[in-house]
């Protein structure tokens, strides 16, 4: 019950923010955005694995939009959900080679798989736009054309509204037989194959839903820059994306989303003081991950059970 | 003429020239409480290896109710009713017992379910129904690898028989229990496959043990069987006692 009060509290804050401060309205577009796409990768790391190639779907599925508005389908609804769709069907196809491994060599290979995208859409610059990548026009919603402020305000409500949804599904599928076998794949891969348990395909599902989480990631990234370039899928974005789901925590659902709106909200302030803002991320970041090894997520649910 | 559960025929494996099987031959039948027994090292794992479809003979073949398994994966031979507890407990070791025990429930129906949760009341119950029956309700809420390594063993067990299997195969279920919990251990796993009618093939050292709870014995020596009957037909077997048993 605290939590669900806890939760509630925190969307009505996150829903004000931007009414009393303008320009936070990007920045925590930016941050939801983020955290869906490190809530994917929280999802691998359920199961001890870690993904470092995550951005390939955050990327793929901004391409997905970019191509569609180039093909002249401008819904906002029509763009999102095909882009998703779009960067689970490579979650397929990529999932059925890469569940197969695990530990370093599922990392590196999925490192190796999204690099080789990102190459793709950097040097098919008469497809992709090459390193200037491809503009994102602003969709209309519902047949209703927009302006710039009020489609990004749109953007920013939806994103709030998704993150309520999509995290409650994924909570549910958590909990699920299906979800905690994750946990179970990462304990005793052995014991859970002894009951009859096609671990290969518990890993597929994680991966498409984790994949599709990441794409929807993108696509609002995507909608929210205006623009997508071959830099959303290199592999500092991936390892940012681990770095944000590592920080808020695998405990919950939450988790993701607070350490994508810590990282967002700290980077954003660090800029502003010192043109070496990376010393103090990185600092912050030492410190949190030294004093909070459960991440903020596990802070919290320690404080709940504490006050229990 | 009655059919076996299970039957092994003219298996054959080998390790780096060290024959685990040769040529090995068995029938276990329903509602058998089958030991096999033999010196360290001749192979009485690697049957069960073979018999869950963790190895692959050379040659011969495996079968469950007239059906060739020989190839099949672990997997799809649990799916088949064929459960097995371990020598080393494998259980989901950071987990609660009893969400051991949901899970391996939730497993018998294929865990296909991805809205409803794992810890739903009808799946607690038959967890808690299935931890009474080991001997292990008040453990249900520890964390499994904080257990003694009996209660390991029972909770291996419990997850087993959680599939509701028709065969269980059990690899030495005493080894690593002290003395004072062997035979309540056995007292609360017996009672558990007599109350759900499962056939069980355990590979076992404890000579005690074998002689009270099995109704036939195997003797495994060298990748053959060497001598096969009730218990007290193959503890009066002066080639048992010297080679398997220990006493001249």
């Amino acid at each position: 019950m605290m939590r669900i009060a806890l939760a509630a509290v925190s969307v009505l804050v996150l829903a004000i923010m931007p009414l009393l401060a303008p320009w936070l309205q990007f920045v925590l577009t930016l941050a939801i955005a983020k955290g869906f796409a490190a809530l994917g990768v929280a999802v691998l790391l359920r199961a001890g694995l870690i993904s470092i190639g995550h951005a390939m779907f955050f990327a793929a599925s901004a391409y997905g939009v970019a191509f569609l508005a180039r093909a002249g389908i401008n819904d906002l609804a029509l763009q999102l959900i095909v882009s998703v769709l779009c960067a689970a069907l490579i979650g397929v196809l990529a999932g059925l080679f890469l569940v197969r491994y695990r530990a370093i060599f599922f990392a590196m290979l999925n490192l190796a798989v999204s690099m080789v995208f990102y190459a793709l859409c950097a040097k098919l610059y008469g497809v992709t736009g090459g390193t200037d990548g491809m503009p994102i026009p602003i969709p209309s919603a519902f047949g209703v054309v927009l302006s710039e402020p009020a489609f990004k305000s749109i953007l920013f409500y939806l994103s709030l509204v998704l993150m309520l949804l999509v995290g409650f599904c994924v909570h549910r599928y958590l909990q699920s037989p299906l979800g905690q076998a994750l946990s179970a794949v990462h304990t005793n891969e052995i014991r859970l194959e002894y009951l009859g348990v096609p671990v290969w395909a518990v890993l597929l599902i994680a991966y498409v839903i984790s994949a599709a989480l990441a794409g929807l990631g993108g696509a609002i990234a995507g909608f929210a820059i205006g623009r997508v370039v071959p830099e959303f899928a290199f592999w500092t974005a991936s390892g940012h994306l681990v770095l944000v789901a590592v920080l808020g925590g695998i405990g919950g659902v939450p988790g993701a989303f607070i350490g994508a709106l810590f990282l967002e909200l700290l980077h954003t302030v660090a800029v502003t003081v010192t043109d070496a803002w990376n010393l103090i991320v990185g600092l912050a970041l030492i410190m949190v991950i030294m004093f909070m090894p459960r991440g903020f997520y596990g802070l919290i649910a320690r404080k709940e059970g504490t006050a229990l | 003429m009655k059919q076996p559960i299970l039957e092994a025929k003219d298996l054959h494996v080998a390790f780096n020239g060290v024959k685990a099987a040769d040529g090995v031959n068995l029938k276990i039948y329903d509602d058998e409480f089958l030991a096999v027994i033999g010196p360290n090292g001749s192979g009485k794992t690697t049957l069960l290896n073979i018999c869950t479809g963790y190895i692959k003979p050379r040659s011969g073949s495996v079968h469950l109710d007239g059906h060739d398994i020989t190839r099949l994966t672990p997997r799809a031979i649990a799916r088949r009713g064929v459960a097995r507890a371990f020598q080393i407990p494998q259980l989901f070791s950071d987990q609660r017992v009893i969400d051991n025990m949901m899970l391996a429930l939730a497993a018998r129906n294929g865990l296909w379910s991805a809205t409803q949760p794992l810890d739903t009341p009808a799946r607690r119950e038959e967890a808690e129904a299935l931890l009474g029956l080991v001997g292990l309700a008040d453990d249900r809420l520890r964390i499994s690898s904080t257990l003694p390594e009996g209660h390991r063993k029972l909770l291996d067990i419990a997850i087993a028989l959680a599939l509701k299997p028709r065969l269980l195969l059990l690899d030495e279920p005493t080894s690593g229990v002290s003395a004072l919990e062997r035979f309540p251990l056995m007292e609360a796993l017996m009672g558990a496959l007599r109350q759900r009618k499962i056939t069980a093939l355990f590979v076992e050292h404890d000579m005690e043990v074998v002689a009270r709870y099995a109704n036939r014995v195997l003797v495994w020596n060298a990748g053959t069987i060497m001598a096969e009957g009730r218990p007290d037909e193959v503890f009066s077997d002066a080639q048992v006692l010297q080679r398997v048993v220990g006493v001249a």
